[in-house]
């Protein structure tokens, strides 16, 4: 349609952007827009909430862990207790983030390439554990695989131990993160809808190549969204994992664990540097969310203009 | 055979791997997620009710529920007012470091709860960064229930700015511009025309930080100082009575916070539906 | 309420969207803005209203100068390209909505403005829908509720942007003459945006072409169709056939074709551009010893009572396609087939000399 340059989105940023470079000289008040002083009040209100409940705790952590000095933070990051804790948490991550990408990727394709019934429920039944506690979802293992439990006993005939194991560490972390992936690749599978696929297929394609060749190209980049939050809430589970773990140390620890242990035995500093190490992987999930964020709205822009 | 049944719900498609993909979501939802689910509601019938009434309605439970509800909807109410805030100021206005601010809000999401249990300890603790200038207005926030409630507000940050957020970004600046020519100022036109089109996305925003500050662990137990009757969230009181070897008690406090679960997590969808027919209809 | 812009000028970053604009809008008359994208049509009516600033200049109501009003105080009506009805209220409340909100000493009373809304949604012919949501309507009537929200106010002018661009063409139609017998009815001062040139010339009293910002030619819809002041308005107002030519004394060659040009005198040896519509263009069997054009015929569409006819000059190497338009009566009088060659000759033309070529559009 017709739009005058008024319209235009970037330009009125750069207006926008000029006024509020440019704060002595006065301008006749925009139509739409609040005066100065409200809008400098709001600003500031939401800067002061953040910093107050997001920034200072952020950098506190890294204080705290740095508080006794370099080698303190070095001497507690590579304490064979804290070390084996880092390579248990990988372990869960390896295990639990590929097995909800496949969930992820066949509920997708079930729920966003076909129509069938009962489809919202499946969604909702995809959704249920985000909204569970933490706790409750570590303790229904507890019910199932537990001496108390239904399987508690066959278990214990066989020598097998699911709880206060590494096992039940994983089934605990894989229940907390089943939504995350499923979750960003519905959306985008149903927007892209089946035209490609069916494409590929009247063109003779096979199931596995169409999905290969055209439907992974499409979602890759949202499946690796997905899979770093996935991620993020894998390596970071605390509620669940303590219900299941036993927190014995050196072999049942996550690092989020082993940071209560330390910080329980008034060992601060150490779990504070433990505990900065998680904040580092937070850190790093958030630029790569936001470095995906921009280049979908690189993408969707280039798309536009075409 | 089994082909055909499935045709009978499932409209024709010339797409393959409808039965490889539903069943494989099927058996994994079903083994992961729906067995141990059911574990807690059969384990729990094994009750009889006022069994099972007498252990969920005892004065401790009871003081729980009061604490973890109260908090989980103080925080859940400061975020839906700075959460709206927040959304606002990052979708109208421009200010240095813009995009480092709107990135960190999905901070709660991604730093795990006990990293942040401990640093809002260290901070609101008597000799914290921010406890020292409290402490001498006789206001104590951790160890108490005012704890919790940082904590929760913490968690629940990202919730309503990232529900409001979009809603904002797709209003038309043509409704404010109409508003505007029809005589409003920019309190009436926010109040009439802004804030209705966003009232459902912050109630939905609001609805998700509630469920999550009610099922919220690793982040409270640090600065709550679990006093049974004053500090004590209904989540921690399922780990202790786990800890005591009372799996009936723990079973059933846990199914009762599954219920309100489920019944939160309706509510939301209902919100979300509502939002979505809300912004589809021009 | 007349309004008066004084050479407004107005910037979006580096681009111009207003260059020294002055306007004169006469009370009680309709006046169109018409303009291809971006030639500042919409900017200029925004500017109007108080919904953008500008850079230098002045817009003066009635004599007043408003420019450092804001659009609230300016009593304006204005109605948006897309509507803007209030999603989440009724019929009724959006078109009470710029009364519900006035201070509480200038409110009308509730029966007041149950009344006056009332009478504007019986104007509007749509009274029958009050209770009503804007999504339950179709684009025609929320177009009308936006009209009648804006007329509520009593604003001192009426200010349209693209009011039928979002509607389909018939409904488009119905709701031009519509508003063409409203605004009789009324004589309220209006000014309206548009793109589309039928619709400017079936509507309005006066129209204003604009171009990159600056206005190209002002005047009633048959004066800026008869004699577009710039070759801009004849591009932009219907077809044109375009012809360069050699201009000198008073005489002026297309090819080996020869016209007077009087009002070009004291040309010399001047390139220029000759115009000519369609329909201004006779297609002969034969020369009849006049001068004209041979040409073949490439293509015929006939479309209800005219034919086209799309013709290539049998010298012009360039094969640039001339199109004429004749009576369905006189193709069939003259048996014209695909291929067969005839002699054009412009009945009328029009001459530009020197007109830089980059500043034409094909």
């Amino acid at each position: 349609m017709v739009e005058s340059a008024a319209q235009h989105p970037n330009l009125r940023t750069i207006m926008t952007t000029i006024t509020f470079l440019l704060p002595g000289k006065t301008f006749p008040q925009h139509a739409t827009k609040e005066p100065a002083w409200v809008r400098r009040t709001l600003i500031g209100l939401a800067l002061v909430f953040l910093t107050l409940f997001l920034f200072i705790p952020l950098v506190s952590v890294f204080y705290e862990a740095f508080k006794k000095g370099a080698e303190v933070y070095v001497a507690a990051i590579t304490d064979p207790d804290a070390v084996s804790a880092i390579k248990l948490t990988l372990l869960v991550a390896v295990i639990a983030v590929p097995l909800n990408l496949v969930f992820g990727i066949a509920a997708a394709w079930a729920i966003a390439k076909f129509e069938f019934r009962g489809k919202n429920l499946l969604i909702t039944m995809i959704d249920l554990p985000f909204s569970v506690s933490p706790v409750v979802s570590g303790l229904i293992y507890v019910l199932v695989f537990g001496l108390q439990g239904w399987l508690g006993p066959w278990l214990a005939e066989h020598d097998i131990k699911i709880i206060f194991a590494v096992p039940g560490i994983v089934l605990a972390t894989m229940f907390v993160t089943v939504p995350f992936i499923a979750r960003e690749l519905i959306p985008l599978m149903q927007a892209q809808g089946t035209e490609e696929e069916e494409a590929a297929v009247v063109l003779g394609a096979s199931g596995w190549q169409t999905f290969y060749h055209v439907t992974l190209p499409n979602i890759k980049w949202g499946l690796l969204y997905g899979a770093i939050l996935c991620n993020a809430r894998a390596m970071g589970e605390f509620g669940a994992v303590s219900v299941v773990s036993g927190h014995i140390r050196g072999s049942t620890n996550t690092l989020p664990l082993h940071v209560e242990i330390l910080y329980n035995e008034y060992n601060f500093a150490a779990a504070f540097a433990v505990a900065s190490l998680l904040a580092l992987l937070a850190l790093v999930t958030l630029a790569l969310k936001t470095l995906i964020e921009f280049r979908n709205q690189q993408h969707q822009k280039q798309r536009g203009i075409e | 055979m089994r082909y055909f049944q499935l045709n009978r719900f499932k409209q024709y498609s010339i797409l393959p791997g409808f039965n490889l993909a539903l069943g494989f979501t099927l058996l994994y939802l079903s083994l992961i997620v729906l067995i141990p689910l059911s574990a807690a509601f059969i384990r729990t019938a094994e009750l009889t009710w006022p069994e099972f009434w007498s252990i969920v309605t005892t004065p401790r439970v009871l003081a729980s529920y009061r604490l973890t509800f109260g908090a989980s909807f103080a925080a859940a109410t400061i975020n839906a007012f700075f959460g709206l805030l927040v959304a606002w100021v990052l979708v109208r206005y421009h200010f240095p470091g813009k995009k480092i601010v709107d990135a960190l809000v999905d901070l709660p999401f991604a730093l795990p709860t006990a990293v942040a249990g401990i640093a809002l300890t260290a901070l609101y603790a008597g000799n914290g960064w921010i406890g020292q200038f409290l402490e001498p207005l006789g206001i104590k926030v951790a160890f108490t229930p005012l704890g919790i409630f940082v904590a929760l507000t913490f968690i629940g940050l990202p919730f309503v700015v990232r529900t409001v957020q979009p809603v904002l970004e797709d209003i038309e600046a043509e409704l404010e511009e109409a508003a505007a020519t029809l005589g409003a100022n920019r309190w009436q036109t926010f109040t009439r025309v802004i804030f209705p089109a966003l009232y459902p996305a912050l109630m939905t925003g609001f609805a998700l930080a509630f469920a999550r500050a009610i099922g919220e662990y690793g982040s409270v137990i640090f600065i709550a100082g679990n006093m049974p009757m004053i500090s004590e969230i209904t989540p921690l009181l399922i780990i202790t009575k786990l800890e005591q070897y009372d799996y009936a008690g723990a079973t059933a406090l846990s199914v009762v916070m599954l219920v309100i679960s489920f019944i939160l997590l309706l509510i939301i969808n209902l919100l979300q539906w509502w939002n979505r027919r809300r912004s589809t209809l021009t | 309420m007349s309004i008066e812009v004084i050479s407004l000028s107005k910037q979006f970053g580096t681009f111009t969207a207003l260059h020294n604009v002055s306007l004169q809008v006469h009370s009680g008359e309709l006046l169109a803005l018409l303009g291809p994208s971006g030639s500042g049509k919409t900017t200029l009516l925004r500017v109007i209203a108080g919904l953008e600033t500008t850079d230098s200049g002045q817009v003066l109501f009635h004599g007043e100068d408003a420019t450092d009003q804001h659009v609230r105080d300016r009593h304006v009506g204005f109605v948006f390209q897309h509507y803007a009805l209030f999603r989440n209220m009724t019929i009724f409340e959006n078109v009470a909505f710029g009364l519900n909100v006035r201070p509480k000493k200038f409110r009308p009373s509730k029966e007041e403005i149950h009344d006056r809304v009332m009478k504007l949604l019986h104007l509007v012919q749509l009274d029958w829908l009050a209770d009503r949501y804007p999504h339950q309507l179709s684009g025609g009537q929320r177009q009308r509720i936006a009209l009648a929200r804006a007329l509520a106010v009593e604003p001192r002018v009426l200010l349209l942007d693209e009011p039928f661009g979002a509607l389909d063409a018939k409904v488009r139609k119905e709701l031009r003459s519509w508003l063409r017998r409203l605004h009789d009815d009324m004589h309220i001062t209006s000014v309206f945006v548009t793109h589309d040139q039928e619709e400017a010339l079936e509507v309005a009293d006066r129209v204003v072409v604009m171009n990159e910002g600056r206005i190209e030619q002002i005047g009633t819809p048959d004066e800026v169709y008869e004699q577009p002041a710039s070759p801009f308005v004849y591009e932009f107002l219907g077809n044109v056939n375009l012809f360069h030519s050699r201009l000198h004394r008073g005489r002026a060659w297309i090819g080996d074709l020869e016209v007077d040009a009087p009002e070009h005198a004291e040309a010399e040896e001047l390139a220029a551009i000759a115009y000519v519509r369609p329909h201004e263009i006779e297609v002969e069997r034969t020369q009849n010893g006049e001068a004209a054009l041979a040409a073949q015929i490439v293509h015929v569409l006939s479309v209800g009572p005219i034919v086209r006819l799309e013709l290539v000059r049998e010298n012009d190497d360039e094969k640039h396609p001339v199109h004429a338009e004749i009576s369905k009566e006189r193709f069939r009088e003259l048996q014209l087939t695909k291929g067969e060659k005839v002699f054009i000759k412009p009945k009328r033309l029009d001459l530009f000399p020197n007109y830089p070529r980059s500043q034409l559009k094909h």
